[in-house]
C-alpha cells in the first residue's frame, strides 16, 4: 500500500509580491523556489500515515529537471521514493494535461491507495489538479481534509471542512485522491539524516516515452483548453488616509462611525 | 465527450446552496448570466442539485433563469462530490452550454472541477470578473500568485466554466413576474460516485459568517495580543453582522482557525468594510484585502504600512477604540 505526494516547486511566498507580470509570462521567475508551502502538509500526512497504518511513502512532481528541488525536500522530511517527470512535450499543459502525466505516472507507480496533495499551489493557486486526478484514475475524491479518522484495506475515513455547511465526516473507498487542509498537521522540519538521504538520492527523469498509457490528445500545449492572458499587477492600492484624532477612543470612535454611516458601508 | 457542441447554446448557472438556501452568488452568476445571455441571444438555464430544493427553482426563475433543471434525490441530501458532479455532468450533456458559471465555495468548486475534467472543458476558478470578446467567448480575470498579478484566462472549446468568488456582481432584483420552465434532471449515479458516503455532518457555530461572503469584516492581528484577544472584534462583528478575519501571523500561533485567514495565503476578499485592528499589514496581508471598499486601520504604531492602504486610520489602542466603536453603534444602530 503505497501513499503517493504530488508536489510542486514554487516561489517562496514571501517573495510572491516582488514577482513581476512580464517574468510570469515568459516562464522565468527570479524568486527563490521552495517546495510548494501547501505541499508540505501533504508530505507530513503521508508520513504520519505511514507511522499510523504502515505503509510505503512516494513523492512525484511534473515540473522538470529544476523540480528535483520539491523532490529533495520531501526526500528530506523522510519520504522513500522520488519521482521526476520532466519532458518537453509535457511542458504548456493546463491542469488537466498535468493531470493526465500525473495520473499516468501514478499508475505505473502502481499499488497506490491514496494520492496526497496540498491544497492548490501558490503560483497557479487554482487548485484544480487534485480534482483532476481523481478523474483521470478514476478514484473519489475528498478536498480540504482536516484530519484522517481512520484507514483500513478498504476505506479512508475523514474530517473535511465545506464553507458554511460545517465539517463532514466521510468516508470512501480506496484508492482515493483526497487534497489536505492546513489544520491537517504540523509539517515536521527536514532531518539532518533526511538532507543527506536526499543530497545521495538519484533523481532520474521519467519522460513521455516512459509512460506507455499517454494519449498525446490530453496533455502539452496543443490540448490546453485555458491559456493565461494579459498578465498584471492587481490595480494600486495606495489610498491616501484620513486619520481620525480626538480627545478620547470614544470621540474618535463616534467620529469614525459617523463617516462610516455617511460613507453608507454600515 | 458528449457535449453537444454546436445547435443549442445557452449560459448555464450552477445555483449552490447551504441546506436549500441559495447563495448569494449564485444570484449575482444568475445576473450576469442575464447579460451574457442577451449578448449571444441566447437562454439561462440553471441548475440545481440537493434533497428537497424545488423551493429553489421558482427563486431561480424570479432571478432570471428560463429553465431550471433540477436533481432532487435523496442521493444529494448530503453533499458528495462524485455524486454532484455527475450531475452537472448530466446536465451540461443534456443542454451544451457555452458558459457555465458556477460559485467559487469548497463545495461547488470541487463539483465543477469534476465535471469540467471529466468533460474536457476548460475551467477558470476563483475569478472576479468575466466578460465576453467579440466571438462570444468568455475572458475570465483571476488573481493569481496569491493575489499579486492578475490574469485572463482565455479559453478554447464550445463549453467555457467558471468558477466565480462572491461578491464579484450585484445581485439582481427578483421579478415573480418572470416565467420559466421547471423540468427534472435524471442522474443515473455510478460505482465512482457510490463509493463516497457521507458520515456525520457537524453543522458550523451559529452566527459565524464566512470572510467570503461577508459584508463586512472586523480583522484581529498580532496587536490582539492572544486568543482571548479577539473577544472585543468577535463583539463589534456581532453588532456590525460582520465576519471575524485573521492575519497570518495569529492563525501561525493558533489564536483563531485557519478559515478566518486573509491574505496571499488565506481568503483574498473584497467587502464594503474592512476594519483591521493591530494589523500592520504585511504585504501578504494587504494582497488579500485592498480590494475593500472602505478600509479603517486601528493601529498603535503610525508608521504601519496598513495605513498606506487605509480610507480612515485611528492611531490608539484597539481595546480602547474596539469597545468604544462597538458601544458607539450599540447606540446607533440600536443593536
Amino acid at each position: 500500500m503505497k501513499y503517493v505526494v504530488c508536489v510542486r516547486l514554487t516561489p517562496d511566498t514571501e517573495e510572491l509580491a516582488e514577482i513581476q507580470p512580464e517574468d510570469v509570462g515568459s516562464g522565468h521567475v527570479d524568486a527563490t523556489m521552495v517546495l510548494n508551502p501547501w505541499d508540505e502538509f501533504a508530505v507530513e500526512e503521508a508520513l504520519q500515515l505511514q507511522e499510523r497504518f504502515e505503509g510505503e511513502t512516494v513523492a512525484i512532481t511534473a515540473g522538470g529537471d529544476s523540480s528535483i528541488e520539491a523532490l529533495k525536500r520531501s526526500v528530506a522530511m523522510g519520504i522513500e521514493q522520488a519521482v521526476l517527470l520532466s519532458c518537453e512535450a509535457f511542458d504548456g499543459s493546463d491542469a488537466w494535461g498535468t493531470s493526465h502525466v500525473l495520473a499516468e505516472a501514478i499508475k505505473q507507480i502502481g499499488d497506490s491507495a491514496l494520492v496526497i496533495t496540498g491544497k492548490q499551489s501558490v503560483d497557479g493557486s487554482s487548485g484544480l489538479v487534485p480534482a483532476g486526478l481523481a478523474v483521470k484514475l478514476g478514484w473519489p475524491f475528498v478536498s480540504e481534509v482536516a484530519k484522517v479518522l481512520d484507514l483500513t484495506e478498504e476505506h479512508i475515513t475523514v474530517l473535511r471542512a465545506l464553507d458554511e455547511t460545517g465539517m463532514q465526516t466521510v468516508r470512501v473507498k480506496l484508492p482515493a485522491v483526497i487534497s489536505v487542509s492546513k489544520e491537517i498537521n504540523e509539517p515536521r522540519l527536514a532531518s539532518f539524516m533526511g538532507i543527506r538521504k536526499a543530497s545521495r538520492m538519484q533523481y532520474p527523469a521519467l519522460t513521455s516515452a516512459d509512460l506507455p498509457g499517454l494519449d498525446p490528445d490530453q496533455f502539452g500545449t496543443a490540448s490546453a483548453l485555458t491559456t493565461w492572458t494579459n498578465l498584471r499587477k492587481p490595480p494600486a492600492r495606495a489610498r491616501k488616509c484620513r486619520l481620525i484624532e480626538g480627545p478620547s477612543a470614544a470621540d474618535q470612535a463616534s467620529a469614525l462611525v459617523d463617516r462610516l454611516i455617511a460613507d453608507k458601508v454600515i | 465527450m458528449g457535449v453537444p457542441s454546436s445547435g443549442a447554446v445557452s449560459v448555464f448557472v450552477y445555483v449552490d446552496h447551504v441546506q436549500g438556501a441559495a447563495r448569494p452568488v449564485s444570484w449575482e452568476l444568475m445576473g450576469k448570466a442575464r447579460e451574457f445571455a442577451a449578448e449571444l441571444a441566447c437562454p439561462v438555464v440553471a441548475l440545481i442539485v440537493g434533497h428537497h430544493v424545488s423551493g429553489l427553482a421558482a427563486e431561480a426563475i424570479a432571478y432570471g433563469a428560463d429553465r431550471v433543471l433540477i436533481a432532487d434525490n435523496a442521493a444529494f441530501a448530503q453533499f458528495r462530490a462524485g455524486a454532484y458532479a455527475s450531475a452537472l455532468r448530466a446536465a451540461i450533456r443534456t443542454t451544451g452550454p457555452r458558459l457555465i458559471l458556477v460559485p467559487a465555495a469548497s463545495a461547488a468548486r470541487d463539483t465543477a472541477a469534476l465535471a469540467a475534467c471529466a468533460l474536457g472543458i476548460g475551467l477558470a476558478p476563483d475569478c472576479q470578473g468575466l466578460t465576453l470578446d467579440e466571438d462570444g467567448n468568455l475572458l475570465a480575470d483571476r488573481p493569481v500568485f496569491g493575489g499579486n498579478i492578475i490574469t485572463t484566462i482565455a479559453f478554447s472549446g464550445h463549453s467555457q466554466m467558471a468558477t466565480v468568488r462572491p461578491r464579484t456582481f450585484p445581485i439582481p432584483s427578483p421579478d415573480s413576474s418572470l416565467s420559466g420552465e421547471i423540468v427534472p434532471l435524471a442522474v443515473e449515479l455510478g460505482e465512482l460516485e457510490e463509493r463516497e458516503e457521507v458520515l456525520a455532518v457537524e453543522a458550523p457555530e451559529v452566527g459565524e459568517l464566512s470572510v467570503d461572503a461577508a459584508n463586512i469584516i472586523v480583522a484581529g492581528g498580532r496587536g490582539v495580543k492572544g486568543p482571548e484577544g479577539f473577544a472585543p472584534i468577535r463583539e463589534l462583528a456581532r453588532v456590525l453582522g460582520a465576519a471575524v478575519g485573521a492575519s497570518r501571523a495569529v492563525v501561525d500561533a493558533g489564536w483563531i482557525p485557519y478559515a478566518h485567514q486573509v491574505g496571499q495565503t488565506g481568503k483574498n476578499v473584497r467587502p464594503d468594510l474592512y476594519i483591521a485592528c493591530g494589523i500592520s499589514g504585511a504585504i501578504q496581508h494587504l494582497a488579500g484585502m485592498t480590494n475593500a471598499k472602505v478600509v479603517v486601520a486601528i493601529n498603535k504604531d503610525e508608521e504601519a504600512p496598513i495605513f498606506s492602504v487605509a480610507t480612515y486610520g485611528i492611531v490608539g489602542d484597539l481595546f480602547e477604540v474596539v469597545p468604544a466603536m462597538t458601544k458607539t453603534l450599540r447606540a446607533r444602530l440600536g443593536r
